[in-house]
């Protein structure tokens, strides 16, 4: 027995601790959007506040929402992923490169750049598994490997995608942006993955105590691993997305839109532990909808970007501190 | 078992490789060097390779502080950029500007370190998150700052410090400055880590906090402190690197992963509790020789980053496999 | 017939020989009794069993034949399991998924949830009978009792033909020892082979068919028929016990009190009035989660009192933090070393000179501290008797015993009026065990007021010189030096709490 451990009268407020980080993200989503109301209120832009601005708003974060789906694997597992803002990069620059905007080349390219996903994922999960590398080194590793690769190659806009492909980011379903019904297919997915099967399961038994998992008999580096290799494909989707909105892939794009950082922060205050163990998908989507009301809140505050930029950079530290100052443990 | 036993088991195992195989590996590498190109070992040879190495080398001399206490520090190349960045705006050329810019800067990164620290140890946010949130909010003062695009040039009594090389020196002829601002901070810090009861602390707040913290250790100060001297290790970094490298919004861009990784080949451990100055600033130099290697035969820039991104991994792996043969 | 027989297992980790030719054997419908001081061997005996090790000599059979378990998957699929003294269970998962856990009815991949649910709910009411645990509650939410009756489910829900209670009750209230004990007596009834661990003889005498009595890794006693506790206890400690405690104060050395609280609280504790007199040793008792070491923690500051007053030599002190507290003259040696402790890759000197070096000042040299130079904190931990080749040899590589000294001489250094002793003998071997008492003894002699907190009551009963005993964050009773172990598990235990409150 420990200091630190749970004596019986110490059960009431832990248990009220856990209530609010349920609920926490949700809190949160409700503060963004008054503030998003007050901002245009308050400025009296009231022009912002249709349905089509609200779908305008969450269509700007596409890609940082099907990363972040990623992201939510890992960290439940009790790993991490820094490399996804240069397998964007490098999934983005493949897919225009290979199908040079031709419509018949865009199932090789979905093809190739998918396969490139999974690979990294692989070596990033087998890395950190087989070789007991930190996540955190594993990942930056693969970050710098993949920016070394990709700068070798290209310096600037490679190819092009065919128009059928921007309709990935420009098309309509229903009067929805193809790209928001993407996203919500995934996350439905991702959520039935974690929710109801024996992987999902896993998952969560991994990242909350890895020991007791591998008592029950579960393989747990398979379980890790998995989660990579989820996390990396989401990657290379969010990749394939870019070059459908942009055009054409560009080896910046990634690190220009921190996704790394982001998606982590996302997974964060959607209230997934970084630890592992607890969280979900349901929540990294309430953390997507609260970026992008923050963002929209500077651009109808008209904030100029740089400061937009320091003002994130602030916000993210300020959101994952809400969470993690409550710990008792120390972090490092 | 007796007790005999005991102590003649234990001090079997404690005889452990007592050097540090990082000087080996550097000595290999400068020999290499040295055979694919003679001119390496004459005194412009291998100054110029000193002096291009100095600011990593400072670099990792401060981030070494942070990953024994247990962190990561990542907003020491933004503070760069924006060291340099700033200095340039604010000496608008003025060569006088020179005197109160740089402890102007020097104070900058002393409040950096101090928001990192502080953010850390009383906030309890993941320092790789913190440190990250800093490299974004400092990478977008850098660009409000010179609005885009830095203009304007380092005077040159700035640039004096990362530029010149002190002619006609004895023994070596040519002395850059660099090399003795290397050698002074590599020695303040060498001191502060192994020689003071600070040092001690920062290792067993990285080892384990718990206990620190149990032992009545400051633990918040120690991290904090931890913090504060790789910002300052930065901002000079950043004032060499302004001299030789002039002004640009990108001139620290990846020097934060650099510098970890010459900690990780100078035996560094992630996570705390293990580390020395020296070593990190030979797997500093141990690094720079490596990418010199590059260059000589011929292989583009961006091989770099991939080489680097190897060695992270594998000077990681090799750690944590000979903990594990050490049985620990 | 025995379900399954352990024959001359031998084990041994490095510094300690922790079993050597153990003999151990259950029979279907049988409780066998396996008790013993802590470090006798019990828990290492169990993981061999359970398969977490393997035995440096010996054979395990089951069901008439050898088997050898790699790993504790394979032994619960052969219908070997065990309730941990440390839950394996994860707090947000629900009840359900924790039981199935790693073994979920699916199909294709897919968990069959409500299939999942009811046979969850199904195993809980065979056993608890209704005790409102449902299957989707998630287990961070339930109470201690009733999350090791979900342990427990877990454990018999894979057909366990052999079970394994480590110390059950040690997290227990009366009224849920009793259901329990009811499981285990069902559990036994239906032809299960139950080995049950436990300190405390009440639990012997109410559920045992068989008692064998394990001292230093050896067999000390095996009895067929349940004896009298006397004689249980008597195996478990061995002849030498007059030799093994030191002697205790005389009442011409208690001096007058030197630490006093009163009226102290916080979230775990409750009402605490407690004088610690200069002098003398007085241990501290209570089942798990009594509020022990959240009684150490808040002298010490490290979880402080958030009401109430701290006097020390009659002058009041705010203890907010252990710096206060160290600065006052209370120090704590943590319970769990390792985590709390040890400095593992730091040498052994530096490890005894890191509280003397955080009282100092940060840029002060190495060699020097306000509390001694190096050389005499080298002597320190001589005179505390730690062995080892050199004092700059990473503390990790020492046995515990040498380790506990070296944290010993950390806080000697400090000349402390107060010591906190928290589980002062934790894996320690018995020689150590031995210095460490008469240390503590010394300490008390040189006029140092002592706590010592442990779960071990034949350690607390033979050290202190008076006992208090602690019940869900209170003082709930004093006892004398020479009280029985019976009525410290009475009070800890009993109604004399309700007839406190």
């Amino acid at each position: 027995m420990t200091v630190a451990d749970a004596a019986a009268p110490a059960r009431p407020p832990r248990r009220l601790a856990r209530r609010f980080e349920r609920y926490a993200p949700a809190l949160i989503l409700l503060l963004a959007a008054a503030s998003y109301l007050g901002v245009v209120f308050g400025t009296g832009q009231t022009q912002y506040l249709t349905a089509d601005n609200l779908i305008a708003i969450l269509n700007r974060s596409i890609a940082l929402g099907i990363t972040a789906v990623g992201q939510t694997f890992v960290i439940l597992v009790g790993s991490i992923d820094l490399s996804v803002a240069n397998l964007i990069s490098v999934a983005a620059v493949l897919a225009s490169f290979i199908m040079k905007g031709e419509a018949s080349m865009i199932v090789p390219a979905v093809i190739a750049v998918l396969g490139v996903g999974a690979l990294v994922g692989l070596v990033n999960g087998l890395v950190i598994t087989k070789l007991s590398v930190n996540p955190l080194i594993a990942t930056l590793g693969m970050a710098l490997l993949l920016q070394g690769a990709l700068s070798a190659n290209f310096n600037n806009f490679a190819g092009s995608v065919p128009d059928a492909w921007k309709l990935f980011a420009y098309g309509e379903i229903m009067g929805l942006p193809v790209g928001l019904v993407f996203l919500a297919v995934l996350a439905l997915l991702a959520w039935f993955l974690l929710r109801r099967t024996r992987l999902g399961s896993d998952m969560y038994a991994v990242g909350g105590n890895r020991d007791a998992a591998r008592f029950a008999g579960i393989k747990t580096d398979n379980v890790i691993i998995a989660s990579h290799v989820l996390c990396s494909l989401a990657a290379a989707t969010a990749g394939l997305y870019l070059a459908a909105r942009l055009g054409s892939g560009a080896p910046w794009i990634g690190r220009d839109g921190v996704y790394d950082l982001e998606s982590i922060a996302v997974v964060v205050i959607g209230g997934t532990v970084l630890a592992g163990g607890r969280g979900g998908v349901l929540g990294t989507m309430a953390g997507v909808m609260i970026f992008s009301l923050i963002d929209s809140v500077f651009n109808v505050a008209g904030v100029d970007a740089f400061a937009k930029q320091v003002l994130r950079g602030v916000i993210i530290v300020a959101a994952v501190a809400l969470y993690a100052a409550r710990s008792k443990r120390f972090a490092a | 078992m007796s007790a005999a036993d005991g102590t003649a088991r234990e001090a079997r195992r404690f005889r452990l490789p007592a050097i540090n195989p990082v000087w080996f590996i550097l000595a290999a590498l400068i020999a290499a060097i040295a055979i694919e190109n003679a001119n390496f070992l004459a005194p412009i040879g291998y100054m110029n390779f000193l002096k291009r190495a100095a600011p990593l080398a400072i670099l990792a001399a401060g981030q070494v502080y942070v990953i024994v206490s247990g962190g990561f520090d990542l907003s020491v190349g933004s503070l760069i950029t924006l060291t340099v960045v700033g200095s340039s705006m604010l000496t608008n050329n003025d060569p006088a500007a020179t005197y109160w810019v740089i402890p102007l800067m020097l104070a900058m990164g002393a409040v950096v370190g101090l928001v990192n620290g502080l953010v850390v140890s009383v906030l309890r946010v993941p320092s790789l998150i913190a440190t990250l949130g800093m490299m974004i909010t400092l990478n977008g003062l850098a660009f409000l700052w010179s609005g885009g695009a830095p203009r304007g040039y380092l005077p040159e009594t700035f640039r004096f410090f990362g530029r010149v090389n002190l002619l006609d020196v004895p023994l070596v002829n040519i002395l850059p400055v660099a090399l003795l601002v290397m050698i002074g901070v590599g020695t303040l810090l060498t001191l502060l880590m192994h020689r003071t009861a600070y040092g001690k602390l920062l290792h067993a707040v990285g080892d384990n906090p718990r206990a620190a913290f149990l032992a009545g250790v400051p633990v918040a100060r120690v991290r904090v402190t931890a913090f504060v001297i790789s910002s300052l290790s930065a901002v000079v970094a950043g004032i060499l690197l302004g001299g030789f490298a002039g002004v640009s919004t990108d001139v620290g861009a990846g020097y934060e992963l650099q510098a970890i990784t010459a900690a990780v080949i100078g035996g560094a451990q992630l996570l705390g509790g293990r580390g020395t100055v020296p070593a990190a600033m030979a797997g500093a130099l141990t690094l720079n020789a490596i990418f010199t290697l590059l260059n000589f035969l011929g292989l583009p820039k961006p091989v770099r980053d991939v080489v680097q991104g190897l060695i992270l991994i594998a000077a990681v792996a090799l750690a944590t496999l000979r903990r594990r043969r050490a049985g620990r | 017939m025995s379900v399954f027989a352990m024959e001359g297992i031998t084990k041994a980790f490095p510094g300690v020989k922790a079993l050597s030719d153990v003999s151990f054997a259950c029979a279907a419908g049988e409780v066998h009794a396996l008790v013993g001081e802590n470090g006798a061997g019990k828990s290492t005996l169990m993981k061999i069993l359970s398969g977490v090790y393997q035995p440096d000599a010996g054979r395990v059979v089951l069901g008439g034949e050898t088997v050898r378990f790699r790993h504790p998957v394979d032994a619960i699929a052969a219908g070997v399991s065990v309730i941990h003294q440390e839950f394996s269970l994860l707090p947000d998962r629900t009840v359900a998924q924790n039981i199935f856990l790693g073994r979920e009815p699916s199909r294709r991949g897919i968990v069959d949830e409500r299939a999942m649910e009811r046979d969850t709910a199904r195993i809980l009411k065979s056993f608890t009978g209704e005790h409102g645990i449902s299957p989707q509650s998630l287990v961070g939410d339930l109470s201690i009792a009733a999350q090791q009756m979900v342990e427990i489910a877990k454990a018999v829900s894979v057909d366990a033909k052999v079970l394994v209670f480590d110390e059950p009750t040690a997290a227990l209230d009366e009224a849920e020892c009793e259901i329990l004990f009811a499981i285990v007596e069902d559990l036994a009834r239906k032809g299960i082979a139950i080995v049950y661990i436990t300190h405390r003889m009440r639990e012997v005498t109410r559920l045992a068919d068989r008692v064998t009595v394990l001292k230093d890794g050896e067999i000390a006693a095996r009895f067929d028929d349940v004896p009298e506790p006397q004689a249980i206890v008597a195996a478990m400690v061995g002849r030498d016990i007059g030799e093994f405690y030191p002697p205790p104060a005389e009442p011409e050395e208690i001096g007058g009190p030197l630490l006093v609280v009163e009226d102290g609280g916080n979230a775990r504790l409750k009402n605490i009035a407690l004088t610690l007199r200069a002098g003398e040793i007085v241990g501290l008792a209570g089942v798990q989660g009594a509020g022990r070491t959240a009684l150490a923690a808040a002298l010490f500051g490290a979880e402080p009192f958030t009401q109430g007053r701290v006097s020390l030599a009659g002058a009041r002190v705010d203890i907010a933090s252990p710096r206060a507290a160290i600065a006052a003259g209370i120090v704590m040696l943590p319970g769990d070393r390792k985590a709390e402790g040890l400095v593992l890759m730091q040498s052994v000197r530096d490890n005894a000179m890191l509280a003397a070096r955080a009282a100092g000042r940060m840029l002060s040299g190495i060699a020097r501290t306000p509390f001694g130079t190096q050389r005499e904190i080298d002597a320190l931990l001589k005179a505390v008797d730690v062995r080892a080749g050199s004092f700059d040899q990473e503390i990790a590589t020492l046995s515990g015993g040498n380790q506990q000294k070296a944290i010993l001489a950390r806080w000697l250094a400090l000349k402390p009026r107060v010591l906190l002793f928290v589980e002062p003998t934790r894996g320690v071997d018995v020689n150590a065990k031995a210095g460490i008492y008469r240390a503590m003894r010394e300490l008390a002699r040189g006029g140092s007021a002592i706590l010592m907190v442990s779960s071990d009551l034949p350690e607390v009963l033979g050290v202190a010189d008076r006992v208090l005993v602690m019940q869900a964050g209170r003082i709930v009773s004093e006892r004398p030096r020479g009280t029985s172990e019976a009525d410290i598990m009475h009070d800890a235990t009993g109604e004399a709490h309700r007839v406190a409150a």
